[in-house]
C-alpha cells in the first residue's frame, strides 16, 4: 500500500475518534449542567472551565470569544473553523483524507461520510444544535458508529482497515486518559467532601463520556469511587474503551501490518506498543495512585505518543 | 406534440428527438410517451432525487472563488439523448479511422516525417504547434500507439450531420459523467430501461485498464498500473479516483512516485514498488521538473528519462498535444488520406487557416460572422463567436491574428443540433455535443455511448462544464429492436 495512503487511512481514523470523544464530552457536561440547575453564574464556569482546560487552544478560545459560557464553548468545540480539533474541522480533515484514499475505502463508508460533513457544514446542522443540543451530540455519535460499522462489514480487513484500526485505538487510548484527566480539573466546591454527592456525580460523569456507565456497573454493582473507576478506564482487559484493550487493539493491528507474531518485534512502533501493553497487563491500580493519577496519565498520553512517531517513522516517511 | 411536449419548439434548429414539421422521431417515441405522461411535480422529485445522489457520492468538480473552492455538481439533464443503431455504425467506424490516422501521423512526425517530406503539411506548422515535442524524435513507444484514450467533440450541423470539432487526444476528460449519467438514470427511471435497448457502457473501466496493460514496456504480461493525478484539488479528481476504484488500481501523486536508475518506483509501506504503465492525468508541461517546466511542483524528477529508456510507459504518450492544434485538425482528413488511403468517414467543421493568406483575407473580412478559435486553447477559452461578440472582442481578435496568424483559425458557425430538456419547469431544446470515448489498446475499443454535453443557458453554443455547461445520460440501441 502507498505510504501516503497508509498515512491518510490512519489520520482519517484518528480524526473520527476525536470527533467522537468531543461529542461525547459535549454531551455529557450538558447533562450535568442540567442536574445542577440551581447552579450559579460561577458554578456554570466551573462546569465548563475544566472541558477548556483539556483542550489546547485556550488561546484560541479567548481571542474568538470575548466572554465565557456554555454555549460559546459549544460552539468553539462544535463548529468553530478556525479551531483545528473542533468537531467540524475534524470531519472536514476525516473528508479530506477520505478523497486522497477513495480507491481504498468502499464507496458506503465515503457516502456516509460526505453526508455527515456537508450537514455539519449547513444551516440544518446549527439550527439542530440550538434545538437540543444533547440529540445533535448523540446524532452525531450515532453517524459515527455507524461509519465504524460501515467500515467494518464493507471495506476488505487488510493493510489499509489495519492502518485505520491502528489510527482508531491510538486516538481512543489517549482520548479514555484525557477524559480520566478531566476530573483532575474539575475541582470540588468549597464544603464538599470526596466520595460526597458532587464528587461522586463528577465520576458518573466521566464514566458516562466513555459510554462506560453500564459495563461498569456491572462489576462494581453501583459503587463509584475514583480508585475503581481509574482501574475500569485503564485497566479493564475487555472494555472497548480501556486504555489496556486499546493499547492491546493498536498493537495487534501493528502486528498485523507487519505480520510479525505478537510478543516479537519488527520496527520500533511495534517494540513500544508491545512494551506498553505489557506495562499495563501487569499494573496494579495502586501503584498507578502512587504514582499519582494525573502523572501517570500524562506518561501514557507521552508514550502513546511516541509510538505514533515510530509509526510514522517506519511506514509513512520512504 | 402532445402533453408535457405541447408547448415545445425546435426553433429551426436540428432537434434530436423531433422532426423540423414537429412528428417524433422513431427512435423516440417510446421515450415521448413516458415524458408526455409525466408533469412538473413528478420531473421536479426525480430531478432533486439524481442531484441529491450526485452531492452525497460527492461527483463534483471544484469552482475557485473566494477562500475555498466550492464542489459543484454538474448540472445533469433528465431527458436522455438517444442515438439509433445505424447512426452510431457510421460514427464508430468514422472515430475509429480518425484514431488510427492521428497514431500513425503521431508516429510519423516523431520520426521520418513523411507527411512534411511529401508536402502535405509544413513543417513550420510541425515545429511551431505548442505541444511538438522536439526531444521525443526517434523515440519509439510501445505497439507504436500515441493515443491510447480519445476523446473526440462531435457535433451535429442543421441537416444533421455528424461532425467532428475537435480531437482530444491528451488527457480527455468527463468518462466519470458518462458512467454516473447512466447510474443516475437507472436509479431515476428503472422503467425507462426496460422499454427501449440501450446498450452498455459500464465496460468501460475494464477496457481502459486491459489496454493500458497491453501497453506494458517489454510487453510485460503483468504490469503495475497506477493513475497519476494532481491531487485532490484538482477538478477532475472525483474521476481519476472513480477510475482508479473502477479498474482496481492505484492513484498516485508525484510525491507517491521516485525515479532511480531510470526505473520508476512508488513509495508503498513495503519499501519501494516498480510502476510499469502510468495513466497520467497530468499535463506534459507539469510532468517532469528536470525537463519540462521548472517550477513544476507536480512532477516527478527523471520520470522522463525513464520513459525515453523504455522502463515505463505513459498514457497518453508525450506529445500527443501537437494532434490537439487546431491548425493540425485542419490536415486530419488529408491524413486519413495519406496513412489509410481512405475516404474520411467523418467530416470536419470546415476551417480556415488564418496562417494561409487567402484565407486570412476571408477571415478578416469576415470576423463578425465567424468563430474564431486560438489554436492552443481548450474548455471554451480562447474563443470568439462572431455574431455574438462585441465590437471591442472583434478589434482585440483582429489584432491577435495580424500579429499572430499562425495561432489561430475560423470557423463558420454551427447551428448545433438542439436535443429537449428539463429547464426551469418545463422542457426547452438546448445544443448539445457529443463526446464518445475511444480507447486503443490491441484493438479499437468505443463505448456505445459517450457524454452528451448540453449548453444549460438559452441560446448558448458552449457546452464546457467551466462554461456553466451541463450533461445528460447518452443511449445508444441496439440493432435488433431499433428496426421495430
Amino acid at each position: 500500500m502507498l505510504s501516503r495512503v497508509a498515512d491518510s487511512c490512519y489520520w482519517m481514523s484518528r480524526y473520527i475518534e476525536r470527533a467522537e470523544t468531543s461529542a461525547r464530552v459535549l454531551d455529557v457536561n450538558i447533562q450535568l449542567e442540567l442536574d445542577n440547575e440551581d447552579q450559579l453564574g460561577g458554578r456554570i464556569r466551573q462546569q465548563w472551565e475544566p472541558i477548556l482546560a483539556t483542550l489546547l487552544d485556550q488561546k484560541l478560545f479567548h481571542h474568538i470569544h470575548k466572554s465565557f459560557s456554555a454555549d460559546a464553548v459549544m460552539d468553539f468545540i462544535t463548529f468553530e473553523k478556525s479551531h483545528p480539533n473542533s468537531i467540524l474541522s475534524c470531519i472536514t480533515l476525516v473528508r479530506e483524507n477520505a478523497r486522497t484514499v477513495r480507491e481504498q475505502i468502499s464507496s458506503e463508508m465515503w457516502e456516509l461520510l460526505n453526508r455527515l460533513y456537508l450537514y455539519l457544514r449547513s444551516e440544518a446542522a446549527r439550527a439542530a444544535h440550538k434545538e437540543s443540543p444533547i440529540d445533535f451530540y448523540r446524532s452525531l455519535v450515532d453517524s459515527l458508529h455507524a461509519f465504524q460499522g460501515t467500515t467494518d462489514a464493507t471495506m476488505t480487513h487488510g493493510e489499509g482497515w489495519q492502518f485505520l484500526q491502528a489510527g482508531k485505538f491510538i486516538e481512543r487510548a489517549d482520548s479514555s486518559s484525557r477524559v480520566l484527566d478531566l476530573k483532575y480539573h474539575l475541582l470540588l466546591p468549597t464544603g464538599e467532601q470526596v466520595g460526597g454527592h458532587v464528587d461522586i456525580t463528577q465520576w458518573n460523569a466521566v464514566l458516562r463520556s466513555c459510554s462506560a456507565m453500564e459495563a461498569y456497573f456491572k462489576i462494581f454493582h453501583g459503587r463509584v469511587t475514583s480508585w475503581n473507576v481509574a482501574e475500569f478506564l485503564i485497566l479493564h482487559d475487555t472494555f472497548p474503551r480501556s486504555i489496556r484493550f486499546c493499547v492491546d487493539a493498536l498493537d495487534q493491528a501493528l502486528h498485523s501490518i507487519s505480520e510479525t507474531d505478537r510478543g516479537h518485534f519488527k520496527n520500533e512502533a511495534e517494540r513500544l506498543s508491545g512494551m506498553l501493553r505489557s506495562t499495563l497487563d501487569f499494573t496494579t491500580v495502586d501503584s498507578i495512585f502512587k504514582t499519582g493519577l494525573h502523572e501517570y496519565l500524562d506518561q501514557i498520553q507521552a508514550r502513546l505518543n511516541d509510538i505514533s512517531l515510530a509509526l510514522a517513522d517506519e511506514y509513512f516517511s520512504l | 406534440m402532445q402533453g408535457f411536449f405541447q408547448n415545445y419548439e425546435t426553433g429551426g434548429f436540428f432537434d434530436e428527438m423531433f422532426h423540423a414539421d414537429g412528428a417524433v422521431r422513431q427512435h423516440y417515441k417510446s421515450l415521448l410517451e413516458r415524458f408526455s405522461k409525466m408533469d412538473r411535480p413528478a420531473l421536479e422529485l426525480k430531478r432533486t432525487l439524481a442531484e441529491q445522489t450526485c452531492l452525497n457520492q460527492g461527483i463534483t468538480f471544484t469552482v475557485y472563488s473566494g477562500d475555498e473552492g466550492t464542489e459543484r455538481i454538474m448540472p445533469f439533464d433528465l431527458v436522455p439523448r438517444i442515438i439509433p443503431a445505424d447512426e452510431w455504425r457510421h460514427i464508430e467506424r468514422g472515430l475509429e479511422q480518425r484514431l488510427r490516422a492521428l497514431n500513425l501521423f503521431l508516429h510519423d512526425i516523431y520520426h521520418d516525417q513523411r507527411i512534411v517530406k511529401e508536402g502535405l503539411i509544413p513543417l513550420e506548422i510541425i515545429r511551431t504547434a505548442k505541444h511538438y515535442r522536439p526531444e521525443l524524435v526517434g523515440m519509439d513507444v510501445p505497439h507504436g500507439i500515441y493515443i491510447h484514450i480519445c476523446g473526440s467533440d462531435m457535433i451535429r450541423d442543421s441537416d444533421g450531420r455528424y461532425l467532428v470539432l475537435e480531437d482530444n487526444g491528451r488527457c480527455p476528460s468527463g468518462v466519470s459523467y458518462m458512467l454516473e449519467n447512466r447510474q443516475a438514470m437507472k436509479r431515476v427511471f428503472p422503467k425507462l430501461f426496460r422499454r427501449h435497448p440501450v446498450r452498455a457502457i459500464d465496460s468501460y473501466p475494464q477496457e481502459l485498464l486491459a489496454a493500458l496493460r497491453h501497453v506494458a514496456p517489454h510487453g510485460n504480461p503483468d504490469p503495475t498500473v497506477v493513475v497519476l493525478t494532481p491531487g485532490i484539488y484538482n477538478s477532475a479528481y472525483f474521476e481519476h479516483s472513480f477510475l482508479a476504484r473502477a479498474m482496481g488500481i492505484e492513484i498516485v501523486v508525484s510525491q507517491d512516485l521516485i525515479v532511480k536508475d531510470a526505473v520508476v518506483y512508488m513509495k508503498t509501506t513495503k519499501g519501494l514498488k516498480q510502476v510499469d504503465v502510468i495513466y497520467r492525468r497530468v499535463d506534459d508541461d507539469f510532468l517532469d521538473p528536470t525537463v519540462f517546466r521548472k517550477d513544476s511542483v507536480l512532477g516527478v524528477p527523471g520520470i522522463v528519462n525513464a520513459y525515453r529508456e523504455g522502463n515505463v510507459n505513459l498514457a497518453n504518450a508525450l506529445g500527443t498535444g501537437v494532434a490537439d492544434d487546431k491548425v493540425i485538425y485542419y490536415f486530419v482528413p488529408a491524413m486519413i488520406k495519406f496513412y489509410l488511403g481512405e475516404d474520411p468517414i467523418l467530416p470536419n467543421v470546415e476551417t480556415y487557416l488564418s496562417a494561409v493568406h487567402s484565407d486570412r483575407k476571408y477571415i478578416l473580412e469576415n470576423l463578425e460572422n465567424l468563430v474564431v478559435k486560438a489554436a492552443n486553447e481548450s474548455g471554451g477559452y480562447g474563443m470568439m463567436i462572431g455574431p455574438q461578440a462585441s465590437r471591442k472582442e472583434i478589434a482585440c481578435f483582429r489584432a491577435a491574428i495580424e500579429a499572430d496568424p499562425r495561432s489561430y483559425i475560423a470557423q463558420p458557425v454551427i447551428k448545433l443540433s438542439r436535443s429537449p430538456c428539463y429547464v426551469d419547469g418545463s422542457l426547452e431544446g438546448r445544443h448539445v455535443d457529443l463526446r464518445p470515448y475511444i480507447l486503443m489498446g490491441e484493438s479499437i475499443k468505443i463505448i456505445p455511448g459517450g457524454l452528451t454535453r448540453v449548453a444549460m443557458r438559452k441560446g448558448s453554443l458552449v457546452v464546457n462544464s467551466s462554461q456553466g455547461g451541463g450533461s445528460k445520460d447518452t443511449w445508444v440501441l441496439d440493432d435488433e429492436e431499433a428496426r421495430c
